[in-house]
């Protein structure tokens, strides 16, 4: 029987990834809700087990064990909801990254209009778009019919036309699909979101509903040609994602009917969190979420009620780094490799790798590999998000928009060894602008606590205010046109409560850490040089508030973007050196 | 913790299911013996069609053609085939432009599908036919030597086992092959020639097994004809231990090469199978283990060789590795007696 989350009550949260499964617990102590543990165990997923419950199961004996609590009973079945005597636990949400990508066939009229619209929508989930058909395709029908055939997509993407616009365009693309599902076998025929012009969805719904494995009707991804509304399709989108998984793994089912439907994909859950954190700190400035996995990239920008979520499929530190290669060349690649070998053997690592995406680095080489991977990553795919961003929150230099607090998650940015490297990573790889905070969010739970906000509201805001992210550093990343290394472009004067003072002056191209323990708190007093902006405007000074991290305050004069010297013996030197001042 | 096990084993029993992604017709009966390039089961798979606007030609409502259409579904149709005729003094009619058959007509359309893929699954081993998947495959058994690859090019074929490998790092280059090779299957060290690939399709070998690939050949590997199973991967890496003394005291035997390209799902990993006599049936190896002491294990590292080892001790709780992450580990004795502290996820375990 479906149990729904009551406040007050306990809750047992769990996020399948493609590599590891993790089980958290979260209950009220002393009348507010905590994050009390997390067990994890490896996803269990592939063969030979193909059966995600043993890691499922494996992921909350690791978390009784740490609780000291058993959710379990002999039988091996959850023990829903908790006992007098204390054992079990209240309610359940899930969390569901893994699973194979989605192929997917996105359908609609105009390439800057629907279809823009449309593989937005489709970018925002686990996809990979397989084919796109547009009123300006040049195929005949023959060969996009046998286009969709060769492709054999997962799910088909329907938009087009303004609410009260196009209707015979799109109803030849339906023909298409309804006809190339109606010729292949019933188990391979896609399921498909129609989220075009509202008008037709009665018709969509009669002529299409007998022909695709699962139909689902949303709201018009543009209902007016200039306006792109995303949300309502998403919802929808998560369920048919879930669906779709369900095929690959039957056990969601059970999970399903535990959690009263609160299953759904980890980035849609991601971005509701982000969304709901954007409007909890409401600092004026975006929040951003990056999550490094296995299996994908994904990142999550919210400014107030706006939410932009991208999935990079393409990126990934497992099987996607196999085509890492057909995206970049290798030289593009080693530019952020520090160690002196060839960049050949970054080339043989990352093949390697991707038959072992569980691999964890085993010495310091390796280390620094995958760190240099993950570099890469983020900058290829924070270019591609910014783009997508609305004029309105794009800059013309192409930079990160200001962006207030930046939480990263995925085991490669929150277990590396060092706090320098997380934050040399991060920095490396976002290139934040102004004057952001850097958190890692260690236990990976802003997807888990984006899955309990929907039935509980208070949870998320009691856990997140509880401490459960990590604090690295507040970033001060000025940019500044046209000024050599070595030229002062900055004073910064840190007054602690306590009444001690730092001072400094930062030069062009370096970094400078004034310590700032965690609890402590700061006045930052900023005076840019040559018309650098710091957050505030070009050349325009300004006192702000800080808070103590594990690295205190961190100017990163290193400029926007970073240029590295395209001498290779200088630019390792720099490499480097950036990361023996960050502590190595 | 669980982990799938890989297997490099002297005589092993194994079980393998080979069936098509669907239904189509199954070419073996249960007992049947079957060699590794026996088909076992075959369909075809729509490729290729023409949509064929007859209400257009007719020139007629979409709703009426029905009454004209003079074909079927499922009818096989020639060029110039009648397919509608609309009847009457100046009525129109429509003929095949193609050969084809019919798949699909309505809405004023007709489809005509004009080739077809065919799929056919493959044996890949000797052994018997225990058991029919209903009409998509079988289930078969066999007894023999295993020794399972990290990479495979897709391709099925058996031969001759040939050693061009003295040490686990050799490298095989063009010169080392020659006509007498032909219709074998070599076994060789490491492979960044492109020349070497190409020498062994004109030749052409029955199939390739190596240690290692360089990556730069992985798009020329696919287009071989012939299978390429890689044991140990990427880059200049020599050949792990264990398989290289097992497949050394094979030489001059028939070897299947199964070299399915690995899909995590189905957990199809690439393999060779070396059928061998015996007088009791072998067991079968475990697919699944949980760690434990005592477990004879491969500890993987991206940009060193493979070492074999056993793991010796399995702390409860993680462990911070030499570069300083933190993980669940084991400390393993190495072969050379070195005792090194290991993270689970880069342990193997064979078996």
């Amino acid at each position: 029987m479906p149990v729904s989350l009551v406040e007050g009550n306990s809750l047992l949260a769990l996020d399948i990834g493609s590599v590891t499964t993790r089980a958290a617990y979260f209950d009220v102590v002393e009348g507010q809700y905590r994050f009390i543990g997390m067990g994890q165990a490896p996803t269990t997923l592939a063969a030979p087990t193909r059966n995600i419950a043993y890691g499922v199961q494996a992921a909350i004996e690791s978390l009784q064990k740490l609780i000291g609590k058993p959710l379990i009973d002999a039988d091996a079945r959850l023990i829903l909801p908790s006992q007098p005597d204390g054992i079990g636990v209240d309610s359940i949400c899930a969390t569901v990254s893994a699973g194979d990508v989605v192929k997917t066939v996105l359908l609609g009229l105009l390439p800057e209009v629907s279809l823009k619209s449309i593989e937005n929508l489709a970018m925002s989930t686990y996809t990979r778009v397989v084919d796109t058909i547009g009123i300006n395709d040049t195929r005949n029908i023959n060969e996009q019919l046998d286009a969709i055939f060769t492709q054999t997509p997962d799910l088909v993407l329907v938009a087009g036309g303004t609410d009260s616009g196009a209707t015979a365009a799109i109803q030849k693309e339906l023909e298409l699909i309804g006809l190339a599902s109606y010729l292949l076998p019933e188990a391979q025929r896609p399921a498909m979101l129609f989220a075009g012009n509202e008008k037709m969805q009665q018709q969509v719904r009669s002529s299409m509903k007998n022909l695709v494995s699962g139909l689902a009707l949303a709201p018009n991804v543009r209902p007016q040609a200039d306006f792109e509304d995303l949300g309502p399709a998403q919802r929808q989108l998560a369920n048919i994602i879930i669906e779709l998984r369900q095929r690959q793994m039957p056990e969601l089912k059970e999970l399903r009917s535990l959690s009263g439907g609160a299953v759904l994909p980890a980035i849609y859950n991601q971005g509701r969190m982000v969304r709901f954190l954007s409007r909890y700190f409401d600092t004026g400035r975006g929040v951003l979420s990056v999550d490094m996995g296995a299996a994908s990239l994904s990142t999550a920008m919210a400014f107030g009620d706006e939410l932009f979520t991208t999935v990079y499929t393409q990126y990934g530190l497992g099987e996607p780094l196999a085509g890492l290669l057909n995206q970049t060349n290798l030289d593009e690649l080693a530019r952020w490799f520090s160690l002196n070998l060839p960049s050949e053997a970054l080339r043989d690592y990352i093949y390697q790798k991707s038959l072992y995406p569980a691999y964890i680095p085993a010495n310091a080489e390796e280390l620094s590999m995958e760190q240099t991977l993950v570099r890469h990553m983020l900058q290829s795919a924070m270019r591609a998000s910014i783009a997508k961003l609305p004029a309105r929150y794009r800059s013309k230099t192409g930079l990160l928009p200001a962006m207030q607090p930046i939480l990263a998650s995925g085991a490669v940015l929150t277990d590396a060894p060092t706090l320098g490297q997380k934050l040399l990573m991060l920095l490396d790889g976002l290139q934040p602008v102004g004057i952001t905070t850097l958190a890692m969010d260690q236990n990976n739970l802003l997807a888990i606590l984006g899955a309990a906000s929907a039935q509980n509201s208070l949870l998320p805001v009691q856990v997140i205010d509880s401490g459960v992210l990590a604090y690295l550093a507040t970033v001060i990343s000025p940019v500044v046109q046209n000024v050599s290394y070595g030229t002062p472009i900055v004073r910064a004067k840190l007054i602690r409560n306590d009444g001690s003072e730092n001072e400094t002056e930062v030069k062009m191209g370096a970094f400078q850490v004034l310590p700032l323990e965690s609890g402590q708190t700061a006045r930052l007093q900023l005076r840019p040089l040559l018309r650098a902006d710091v957050g505030l405007g070009p050349g325009r000074a300004g006192e702000v508030d800080v808070t103590g991290s594990a690295l205190g305050i961190v100017l990163d004069a290193r400029g926007r973007p970073i240029r590295l010297p395209s001498d290779s013996a200088r630019r390792k030197e720099l490499l480097n050196l950036w990361q023996s001042r960050m502590g190595g | 913790m669980l982990t799938s096990t890989i297997h490099i084993l002297p005589l092993a029993t194994i079980v393998r299911t080979r069936v098509l992604p669907q239904d189509g017709r199954v070419l073996v009966r249960p007992g049947q013996k079957v060699s590794p390039s026996d088909v076992i089961a075959e369909t075809s798979v729509s490729r290729k069609h023409v949509v064929l606007n007859i209400a257009e030609e007719l020139q007629v409502q979409a709703a009426k053609v029905d009454a004209f259409v003079k074909v079927k579904r499922g009818q096989k149709i020639a060029k110039g085939d009648l397919l509608a005729d609309a009847g009457g003094l100046f009525g129109r009619e429509t003929r095949s432009p193609i050969d084809g058959r019919i798949v699909a007509l309505g809405g004023g359309k007709l489809v005509v599908e004009i080739s077809r893929a065919s799929i056919e699954v493959r044996s890949g081993l000797v052994g018997t036919v225990t058991e029919l998947v209903g009409e998509r495959g079988a289930i078969i058994r066999a007894s023999g030597a295993i020794i399972q690859g990290v990479w495979g090019n897709g391709k099925v074929d058996a031969g001759v086992l040939v050693s061009l490998i003295e040490k686990p790092a050799d490298v095989l280059t063009p010169a080392q092959l020659d006509v007498s090779l032909r219709g074998s299957v070599i076994l060789a060290g490491h492979v960044a020639d492109p020349n070497v690939l190409k020498s062994a399709a004109e030749m052409p070998v029955r199939g390739l097994i190596l240690a290692s690939l360089s990556p730069t050949l992985l798009a020329t590997a696919l287009q071989m004809p012939y299978p390429i199973l890689l044991l140990d991967g990427f880059g200049n890496r020599p050949m792990n231990s264990i398989a290289f003394k097992l497949l050394s005291t094979n030489i001059k035997r028939d070897v299947a090469i199964n070299a399915d390209i690995f899909e995590k799902n189905v957990g199809n990993r690439p393999e060779i199978f070396i059928s061998l006599p015996f007088s009791q049936e072998p067991p079968e190896p475990r697919d699944v283990e949980m760690f434990a002491p005592g477990q004879t294990v491969r500890v993987l590292s991206l940009t060193k060789p493979c070492q074999i080892g056993a793991i010796t001790v399995l702390p409860a709780d993680p462990v911070s590795l030499p570069n300083g992450i933190k993980t669940l580990s084991a400390s393993v004795r190495l072969e050379t007696g070195d005792e090194i502290l290991v993270a689970l996820s880069n342990l193997e375990v064979l078996g």
